[in-house]
């Protein structure tokens, strides 16, 4: 395709006269920038240990299971984030749940810290929203089998890091679990969101007053 | 009586200098860093004053590694001559007011030698052996191209270095450092700001001070031991103490340039009312070495903020700069100062002189380059007659 007119952008050369090819001109101007922030620095350093960084609340740190509101752990060993897994190291040992309303729980769930890439693909997957990545990235361990987080200190992360503000934001969906979230977000128009009914522009026929309708999502 | 005056400064000269090169790494260390808006060293001690010397401890236990293949003698003797002669050119300097009698302390290891700058150069021209062996013996290709481009710079370099300081020599009438500076002080008052040499030989310090960055492998003349050029150049073999030895012989040359740009230029220990030649109240020496100290730190601070301001120089470009830019000026300006002690001129005809000669150098380098010979051009002629299009 030939390029378009509207595309292309002429720049000129910058003149270069007599008191550009002195230098000295442009070398004072150099060294004014230079004294400029010399004598009014904005140093934007953060002197880490004793100042921790601003995380963003989708940071992808170390995981964590979460609790229920009865304190029994989310996660049903549908085996969905093993399986999405792609440095494979979930492992998790399902059995029958001892709760009548659960099918199945884990009786053994541990993550190898070291394999994991901290990608974030069983929190994606996770259909219960058991599994989370916190914003911990300063995690350290002496030996690699302290690094093989099973189910208690996976609990344990979740009851250190619960209400700490940072928590990731699926933590705060609906019973739906999170994709009812998404609905939420594109249909602002009030009410808890169901499939049966969004709310759409509810624009009377004949009328054609603009305010009626919702903004494009 | 002067062998001990001389013992005393010796050991004077030698502490304070190894003092300050060691304190010139903190110095530039956070100045760079206050340019580059960051925090520079601040946790080895309070501000990070003790970091020069956790980096002079970690240079005397690093591994000392010789490559395999290296001449061991030449590898061993090329930073000591670094070091070497940069610490004997120190010995002319003065530091002080030294007394036209010579009664009393001299403020300074030899100051009455009459040929003070030559001295100076002569030395510091030494240095280059330092580096050229440091290359050749490393058995490294890079370092040895490093050495080569770093040996040219630096001879070509001394011959504008020279050139532009025979004018101070001629308005002095001596090469004696000391003499130097009374011939700055004459006049009391404001008056005697205005005798200092900058303001009638402004080319003259503007050549000098270049001359002397490159001299000492400073930015922006720094290709030969940059990192993104030769990995470091001449010492890139080099580990613990023997590259702290080459480090240290570059910041002791940049304290020796600097020493000397505020004596030949600047007054050296001068000031208007508070040190002048005739002042002698209780104190007043002190007050003296403390101006000197005062200019030339001031001069080592531009020294590194013009590290951080301008970008290097290519090769090409360096040489291009003292054969055919440097050498020319400063031959003008002392031909210039020699019409001027002939005919017994006012001294500010230079000063009028020097900023004609910057104009009509620029001019001739605009116009060699719009229709010089092909060499020069800064631009090939366009192609318009043929109709290819032009690249």
């Amino acid at each position: 395709m030939p390029i378009k007119n509207d595309d292309v952008t002429w720049v000129e050369e910058p003149e270069f006269g007599l008191l550009e090819a002195m230098y000295l001109p442009a070398i004072a101007e150099g060294v004014k920038t230079t004294l400029k922030h010399f004598f009014r620095p904005q140093t934007t350093t953060e002197e880490y240990p004793e100042v921790k960084p601003d995380l963003p609340l989708n940071y992808r740190g170390l995981h964590r299971l979460n609790r229920d509101e009865q304190g029994r752990v989310k996660c049903v060993a549908c085996f969905l984030c093993a399986t999405a897994c792609p440095a494979r190291c979930i492992e998790i040992v399902g059995d029958k749940a001892p709760w009548p309303d659960r099918d199945k729980y884990p009786t053994k769930f541990v993550i190898d810290e070291l394999k994991c890439i901290y990608c974030g693909m069983c929190e994606e997957a996770c259909p219960v929203d058991a599994i989370e990545l916190t914003s911990i990235f300063d995690l350290t361990g002496r030996s690699r089998e302290e690094m093989l987080f099973d189910r208690e200190k996976l609990l344990a992360v979740y009851d250190q890091t619960v209400g700490s503000g940072k928590d990731p934001v699926r933590t705060h969906s609906g019973p739906l679990g999170a994709a009812a979230e998404i609905v939420t977000t594109l249909f602002p128009a009030g009410g808890s969101a169901s499939y049966e009914h969004p709310p759409g522009p509810s624009v009377a026929p004949g009328t054609s007053d603009a305010s009626q309708h919702n903004a494009p999502p | 009586m002067i062998w001990i005056y001389a013992s005393i400064a010796i050991v004077v000269v030698m502490g304070a200098v190894l003092g300050t090169c060691a304190y010139l790494i903190w110095i530039e260390r956070k100045l760079a860093a206050r340019v580059q808006d960051r925090i520079g060293p601040n946790r080895v001690g309070p501000f990070g004053l003790l970091q020069p010397i956790a980096d002079g401890l970690k240079f005397v236990f690093k591994e000392d590694v010789v490559p395999a293949g290296a001449d061991k003698a030449l590898f061993i003797i090329a930073p000591t001559i670094s070091v070497f002669t940069t610490m004997l050119a120190f010995a002319v300097v003065p530091f002080g007011p030294a007394p036209p009698d010579g009664k009393g302390f001299p403020f300074g290891i030899a100051p009455y030698v009459d040929i003070g700058v030559i001295f100076v150069f002569a030395v510091t021209s030494l240095a280059v052996y330092g580096v050229i062996l440091g290359g050749w013996s490393s058995n490294n290709k890079y370092s040895a191209l490093g050495s080569l481009r770093s040996s040219a710079q630096v001879v070509s370099y001394e011959v504008p270095l020279g050139l532009s300081v025979l004018g101070v020599g001629l308005l002095a009438g001596s090469f004696n450092l000391d003499s130097v500076i009374r011939a700055q002080t004459g006049d009391p008052g404001i008056r005697g700001l205005f005798d200092w040499y900058i303001w009638c030989q402004p080319l003259a310090c503007l050549i000098f001070f270049s001359s002397a960055l490159a001299e000492s492998n400073r930015l922006p003349f720094d290709l030969p031991e940059c990192e993104q050029e030769l990995v470091g150049g001449y010492h890139t073999e080099y580990s613990a103490l023997k590259f702290a030895m080459f480090f240290l012989a570059e910041y002791t040359h940049v304290i020796t340039v600097s020493f000397l740009t505020a004596i030949l230029f600047f007054g050296g220990w001068h000031f208007p009312w508070i040190a002048e030649a005739s002042s002698d109240y209780f104190g007043a020496v002190v007050v003296k070495v403390l101006v000197l100290a005062a200019k030339v730190g001031l001069i080592i601070s531009f020294i590194m903020l013009i590290r951080w301001t301008l970008p290097r120089f290519r090769f090409d470009q360096l040489m291009t700069l003292t054969w055919k830019v440097f050498i020319p000026l400063s031959l003008c300006n002392l031909l210039g100062m020699m019409i001027i002690k002939q005919y017994d001129l006012s001294r500010w005809w230079m000063l009028l002189a020097s900023i004609v000669l910057v104009v009509a150098a620029t001019g001739t380098s605009l116009f060699l380059a719009r229709f010089g010979p092909s060499v020069a051009r800064a631009r090939p002629a366009p192609q318009a007659a043929s109709g290819v299009p032009v690249r």
